[in-house]
């Protein structure tokens, strides 16, 4: 066991020496990232990616002066082609097509909306307003983000509104230009007319699609998709390491050490994989400072990442079971990468594969990565995670034994 | 004498190719007992079988009583393996180096230190210990490389080539080195396919040539076989035509074997004085113009060439 740690550190201190290995691991993720990000502005993901027709459900219960307007606003030829709206009644059901990923959003206007905002002739101004719920889909944030920003814009103009009306339809009433029964049409006519861009104190409350209250930041996912991508090379790379050490004469000398076979390839998988825990440790503790990125669950988190870098070093050594020289497992690794930062889900939302296709990405470990760092995202935990943790274990303990048997019988470390 | 290694009809094929045939000899505690061969031998693949590198196609050998086949841990822990590649990590210090090793073979803490200490001044290292193997010379990083496989404190050494490719100030300290550490009681096997090396470090040595090895002993006992036969060695221009001068030669009585190596011929004679005038009469009449001669008693040299009618450098 303390052979298998010392050339499981031994390969780590090694691989933290050189640079351009470090570009790759650590920078490259970063830029792709930032470059992604600033490319899509709010971190677009997913199919995400066109900005027509946004589809989104407006279930209208307040019926009032405001609603009416809001549907109006969405109705509008300003926002067509922007956004395609419909109405339903059914709150429910159009939940349901949320978490369907049938459409982007829900709009829920409350009963009593306009009332709590422009309080009817009798009653009394009670400033509590009823919040806005919107109800998102996790797998659309731009669509969201663009949905949001609509309702923003409206609520800060019936904010402005409501705060000049007062004010002025006050003076009005107090000079004897409109009688106090007049005040009321007045002040609706008055804060229908205006516009503003302040930040409105009536809020959109922002439920995702398992009905938990949260923030989901794109950003949350598009990180750990990049990392998870860049862990691909770095599993390659360190595979790639038994047949440079092979090269090198390092691994014949291992070999007549008093050490078994399985102990030195042990150690050679032990320093993948602790190179892999390394790199993603210290993307996601970069991201969380550089981007004030929340991870989610931090045992989650924790167990998550130790799976998905087993299932990935799993790979590692099968690329390197597999290849000649160091320079195939290269070529092989770079390709794989891209494979599976495609398929795994690094790009664009699983969601949006047909069904075979999800399945077959899920030899990558970074679909199950994926599916675990989203659980996270949106708000789950490490009793969310067994699935992807599972399957990310089973992973790498195959490709391990299928590994160590092409590696004997290819006499790779004793003839 | 005892023998620290039993090596009893070792045979590896790959494939059609037979790398070694049956091969069978003894290492006595406290020697220096040379391979001495050239390229292609078998030297590193009888190497690799004894450091259990490579599983035997057949025959077995024992070290320190250990069966290379059944019980190879434990003969790992006996022997120390020099190989001919550099086995090192460069982008290691020496002493990180020294370090990893010296765990690999299970020393620890101050022994470990200790040790690594000592070898590093044995070696010659001790104030560059710290740089990265990349920055040294490619003598520097040969006396590592012999380093590693001394830090163990092994019973027996194999060294395999440790002199290629370098310079002769780095050369002459490994062959130093390789004659101290027999004078602390280390057994040494040693590769080479410079004959000079051999002569100067060898108690006893063992020719291989082909797979086979066709001839052991102390370099007397070896000698003897050529008899009391001398080598006159002609250094002959570059362009001249040596080969119609060497199969004139091998027909020649008085003549025992005529080889070409480069620009130089060996002839292996009874009397050396007695043909040298019949031999430059010949290179006259062939059009070969002898540079210079050089008459030499029977060394290994002699003695290879006798065995295979090669020179070893062929």
């Amino acid at each position: 066991m303390k052979k298998i740690f010392l050339i499981g550190f031994k390969d780590l201190k090694l691989m933290f020496r050189d640079k351009a290995a470090l570009i790759l691991m650590l920078v490259a993720p970063f830029a792709l990232t930032i470059g992604l990000g600033l490319a899509t502005g709010q971190m677009n993901m997913g199919s995400d990616s066109g900005i027509s027709d946004i589809p989104l459900i407006i279930v209208n219960q307040d019926g009032g002066q405001l609603g009416d307007a809001l549907v109006n606003v969405f109705e509008s030829d300003e926002l067509e082609g922007l956004v395609a709206p419909t109405l339903m009644d059914d709150y429910a059901a159009a939940q349901k097509e949320v978490d369907e990923d049938n459409t982007a959003a829900v709009l829920l206007i409350p009963a009593g909306f306009s009332d709590s905002i422009i309080p009817q002739e009798g009653q009394a101004y009670t400033n509590e307003p009823i919040d806005l719920v919107l109800y998102t889909n996790p797998l659309a944030p731009t669509s969201v983000s663009i949905i949001r920003s609509i309702v923003d814009s409206f609520l800060s103009q019936v904010e402005t509104a409501k705060t000049g009306g007062t004010v002025i339809i006050g003076q009005m009433v107090t000079s004897g230009l409109i009688a106090p029964e007049q005040a009321q049409a007045a002040g609706e006519a008055y804060g229908l007319s205006q516009t503003g861009g302040q930040d409105s104190s009536i809020a959109i409350k922002s439920l995702t699609g398992e009905g938990e209250e949260s923030e989901v930041n794109a950003l949350a996912i598009l990180a750990p998709g990049m990392a998870l991508m860049f862990l691909m090379y770095t599993v390659s790379n360190g595979g790639r390491s038994l047949l440079v050490e092979r090269n090198h004469g390092t691994l014949a000398r291992l070999a007549v050490s008093p050490s078994r076979i399985g102990e030195v390839l042990a150690g050679k998988m032990f320093g993948i994989f602790l190179t892999g825990v390394a790199q993603m440790a210290i993307l996601i503790v970069a991201s969380s400072l550089l981007y004030k990125l929340h991870w989610g669950d931090p045992l989650g988190m924790a167990a998550l990442i130790l799976a998905a870098v087993i299932g990935a070093t799993g790979w590692g050594m099968l690329l390197c079971a597999i290849a000649n020289t160091p320079g195939q497992v290269s070529s092989i690794g770079s390709a794989l990468m891209l494979i599976f930062g495609i398929l795994g889900g690094s790009f664009f939302s699983l969601s949006y594969l047909p069904d075979w296709a999800q399945w077959v990405a899920h030899i990558s470990p970074n679909a199950w990565g994926m599916d675990g760092f989203t659980t996270l995202a949106l708000g789950g935990d490490i009793t969310n995670l067994g699935k992807p943790i599972l399957g990310l274990l089973v992973m790498g303990a195959v490709l391990f034994g299928i590994s160590t048997l092409l590696i004997n019988r290819r006499g790779i470390v004793r003839a | 004498m005892n023998s620290i290694a039993q090596i009893s009809h070792l045979v590896k094929n790959y494939g059609e190719v037979k790398a070694v045939q049956d091969i069978s000899f003894d290492i006595h505690e406290g020697e220096i007992f040379s391979l001495l061969g050239p390229n292609g031998a078998g030297k590193t693949t009888t190497i690799s079988m004894l450091s259990t590198l490579y599983t035997p196609t057949s025959g077995d050998a024992t070290i320190g009583g250990h069966s290379i086949t059944k019980e190879p841990m434990a003969v790992r822990g006996i022997i120390g393996v020099v190989p001919q590649e550099l086995a090192l990590y460069d982008d290691l210090s020496a002493r990180e180096n020294l370090n990893f090793w010296g765990n690999m073979y299970g020393l620890t803490g101050k022994t470990l230190k200790a040790r690594v200490d000592e070898v590093l001044e044995q070696i010659g290292l001790a104030d560059k210990a710290n740089m990265r193997v990349k920055t040294y010379s490619g003598g520097m990083k040969r006396r590592v490389n012999i380093g590693v496989g001394l830090l163990h404190k092994p019973r027996l050494l194999f060294m395999d080539e440790p002199t290629v490719g370098i310079d002769p100030q780095s050369r002459r300290a490994i062959l130093d080195s390789v004659k101290d550490l027999n004078i602390e009681g280390m057994t040494v096997l040693y590769t080479t396919h410079y004959m000079e090396e051999a002569q100067e470090l060898s108690d006893r040595v063992g020719i291989i040539d082909h797979g086979k090895l066709i001839a052991i002993g102390t370099q007397a006992e070896l000698t003897r076989q050529v008899g009391e036969m001398d080598t006159l060695r002609l250094h002959v221009g570059e362009t001249d035509p040596i080969e119609t001068l060497v199969k004139a030669l091998q027909s020649m009585r008085g003549i025992k074997k005529a080889d070409q190596s480069d620009h130089t011929i060996d002839i292996i004679t009874a009397s050396a004085e007695e043909i040298l005038a019949p031999v430059i009469i010949k290179a006259n009449e062939i059009g070969v113009k002898i540079r210079s001669v050089d008459i030499q008693e029977p060394d290994l040299e002699s003695v290879f060439l006798h065995l295979t009618g090669r020179a070893l450098r062929d």
